[in-house]
């Protein structure tokens, strides 16, 4: 057994290193393609990197401004449908207690409202949270007040449209739970800066007890969001609990729109390259055909030859791979500290995309890459390549072969 | 000339009593030609011994290289049975007609067919890496071999860096590392001068006289019939003549 692994890796090497052999030989050719293979596995690896700089962006930064660890909603909220609002809020039920006092759950009050800002009206929705909440990166410290201001975070796409600045005073006016309209004068004490716009845009972050005193919707609650610590993770007194996979998957199917197209980008690029080492294997067979026939009279099968040529198409790829490594390495460590600066406007889409967008790069997705690449130049160099087994070789050494 | 140096190949020592290596029994061979057949060689009837120096020789198109690559197990009769070293050539799976020629043929082109990104030690190095010996032996048959063509001093150059001469030596090389029963030679001097056209012929008649290994050459070229112990005349695909000098 020993013996017939020992013959079968001499074999091999003796392929291997006849095809390294003849690439090398080729000259340019050869470094054309790699060049070109090189070219597509880095943009690939710096294209992909981007995505799941995107999506790793996207989910921590949902996680922490927006769903935490999950959240449990009051039975008539949905929060698609603005019609629920209205009614969507109750006492919290006493089971939650005991996570309410360790703070690993908080509470969210969500009133429909409008804000005034130089005579012009804006319907929001005003946000009830606690101060003292650790589970959100909201900045609710700042909603802290003893005097009879009413202190208001808003972001900062929010401080753009209402044209605010922090100490600028706006007016409110909202319905109590008996459905009066009421007016209060709100002063913004801080503006955040997120990447969600979802806790952003249209919205004013009041502090909890304050909201619900002005609606008179005393420990109620829209609501609660949950932190790791809290460890239910199930319906309790008709508030259903909604957990991460439910309350990202808007944003999964963006992501996964995000990778059919760098999938589709990733094809375009690999067929462009490909489609050179299947050129240089058709122009090898046509070219080579002495070669290929002393190769079989020195003793070689056609089948032999035929593994010796797809071996030296894949090896294109292996050195496009090993030469984009090389160059490659610098550039995107360098473009992962340097990232992509994005123009303003895509950071207020809301995306969860930053001002630089940076690449993360994972191993699993560069090695896929690569797989695939080594896989299908197997297939594209194997293509032409078995023409020769089937060659009539004293046709091929007297270079007839059509 | 070098002198060739004195070695025994175990399958040489084997055949010490002259033994027929090569048997055609009836051979036919036809090649599709629009709706009907061209008739390459006709009704072939042949033995070829251990340790001949012996041409095929004939006009263009008189089927000189067809026979040898049938010789050579590179081409199959259309009819008929063609033996060599004891292997029916129609028989072999392409696995062992692979293994024929890597052991026992060695093959000399017109147009040398060396390897072009090899150097001239690796492509007569070739042979041996197929056969599996190890780097010592294959070290050691490679410079054998380069020094009886007197070709040491090139193991480095590529093919292109040769001249015509140095190029047909690299393949007689090549053919001879493995020390095999038989060298297939076809039009080995049509590319080269006629000074260059004796020194390899030289060289491969002293091999053949020392390691007793079979030559066959297809050839018109009357320099090459000098050299000759026999003398097959084929015409329009049969033989003609078959003459011993």
């Amino acid at each position: 057994m020993t013996r017939q692994f020992e013959l079968f890796k001499s074999g091999i090497m003796l392929l291997f290193k006849t095809a390294i052999k003849n690439i090398f030989g080729a000259g340019r050719r050869t470094w054309l393609n790699v060049a070109v293979l090189s070219f597509t596995f880095v943009l690939m690896t710096a294209f992909n990197g981007l995505i799941d700089g995107w999506i790793n962006d996207a989910l921590t930064g949902s996680r922490a401004w927006e769903t935490g660890a999950g959240q449990f909603w009051h039975p008539t909220y949905d929060r698609y449908d603005m019609f629920t609002l209205p009614d969507a809020h109750g006492k919290i039920p006493e089971d939650f207690a005991p996570y309410l006092a360790d703070k690993s759950v908080t509470p969210v009050l969500v009133i429909q409202a409008a804000v005034y800002e130089s005579g012009n009206m804006q319907n929001i929705l005003l946000k009830g949270i606690e101060h003292t909440q650790q589970i959100l990166s909201i900045p609710s410290n700042r909603l802290l007040s003893e005097d009879d201001l009413i202190p208001a975070v808003i972001g900062e796409r929010m401080a753009n449209t209402l044209h605010a600045s922090q100490g600028d005073h706006l007016l409110i006016r909202w319905r109590d739970k008996n459905g009066a309209f009421d007016v209060r004068e709100i002063t913004i004490a801080s503006i955040f800066s997120s990447s969600i716009a979802t806790v952003d845009e249209g919205q004013i972050w009041l502090p909890l007890t304050k909201l619900q005193e002005m609606t008179g919707m005393q420990n109620e609650a829209t609501y609660l969001v949950k932190s790791e610590k809290c460890t239910i993770t199930e319906d309790i007194k008709g508030w259903s609990y909604k957990d991460n996979d439910f309350l990202l998957q808007d944003l999964y199917t963006l992501m996964q729109s995000g990778r059919v197209e760098s999938f589709i980008i990733f094809a375009i690029l690999l067929t462009l390259a490909l489609l050179a080492v299947f050129d240089t294997q058709m122009l090898s067979v046509f070219r080579r055909q002495k070669e290929i026939g002393t190769y079989v009279s020195l003793g070689m099968t056609p089948r032999q030859v035929t593994r010796m040529f797809t071996l030296e198409g894949t090896s294109y790829s292996l050195l496009g791979i090993v030469t984009g490594a090389n160059w490659g390495f610098p550039f995107l460590y360098w473009f992962r500290k340097t990232g992509i600066v994005l123009p303003e406007s895509y950071t207020e889409i809301g995306l969860g995309v930053h001002e630089t967008m940076l690449p993360i790069y994972n191993p699993g997705t560069i090695m896929t890459s690569i797989v695939i690449i080594l896989l299908l130049s197997v297939l594209i160099s194997w293509i032409p390549s078995r023409k020769i087994s089937k060659s009539n070789m004293v046709e091929a050494l007297k270079g007839k072969i059509t | 000339m070098q002198k060739v140096h004195d070695f025994k190949s175990s399958k040489t020592g084997k055949m010490t009593v002259k033994e027929k290596i090569v048997w055609l029994t009836d051979i036919v061979k036809q090649f599709p030609v629009g709706n009907g057949f061209f008739t390459a060689l006709n009704m072939i009837n042949l033995t070829i011994e251990q340790g001949e120096f012996m041409g095929l020789v004939g006009p263009s198109g008189s089927g000189k290289t067809t026979l040898l690559n049938i010789i050579g197990s590179l081409d199959t009769p259309t009819k008929g049975e063609a033996m060599v070293m004891g292997h029916s050539v129609s028989a072999l799976t392409a696995k062992e007609s692979a293994a024929l020629r890597n052991r026992n043929i060695g093959f000399i082109f017109q147009s040398y067919n060396l390897l072009p990104v090899h150097t001239v030690y690796e492509n007569v190095e070739f042979p041996l890496l197929l056969q599996k010996r190890s780097a010592g032996e294959r070290k050691k048959a490679v410079m054998d071999a380069l020094e009886w063509v007197g070709l040491t001093d090139k193991a480095k150059s590529r093919p292109a860096q040769l001249s015509g001469g140095e190029s047909q030596r690299v393949a007689i090389a090549r053919a001879m590392v493995k020390r095999p029963e038989i060298v297939l030679a076809d039009e080995p001097s049509a590319n080269l001068d006629a000074n260059n056209s004796h020194t390899i012929l030289k060289t491969m008649r002293q091999l053949n006289e020392e390691l007793k290994t079979t030559f066959i050459f297809a050839t018109h070229d009357e320099k090459v019939m000098q050299y000759l112990k026999r003398i097959i005349t084929l015409d329009d695909g049969s033989i003609s003549n078959d003459e011993t000098i």
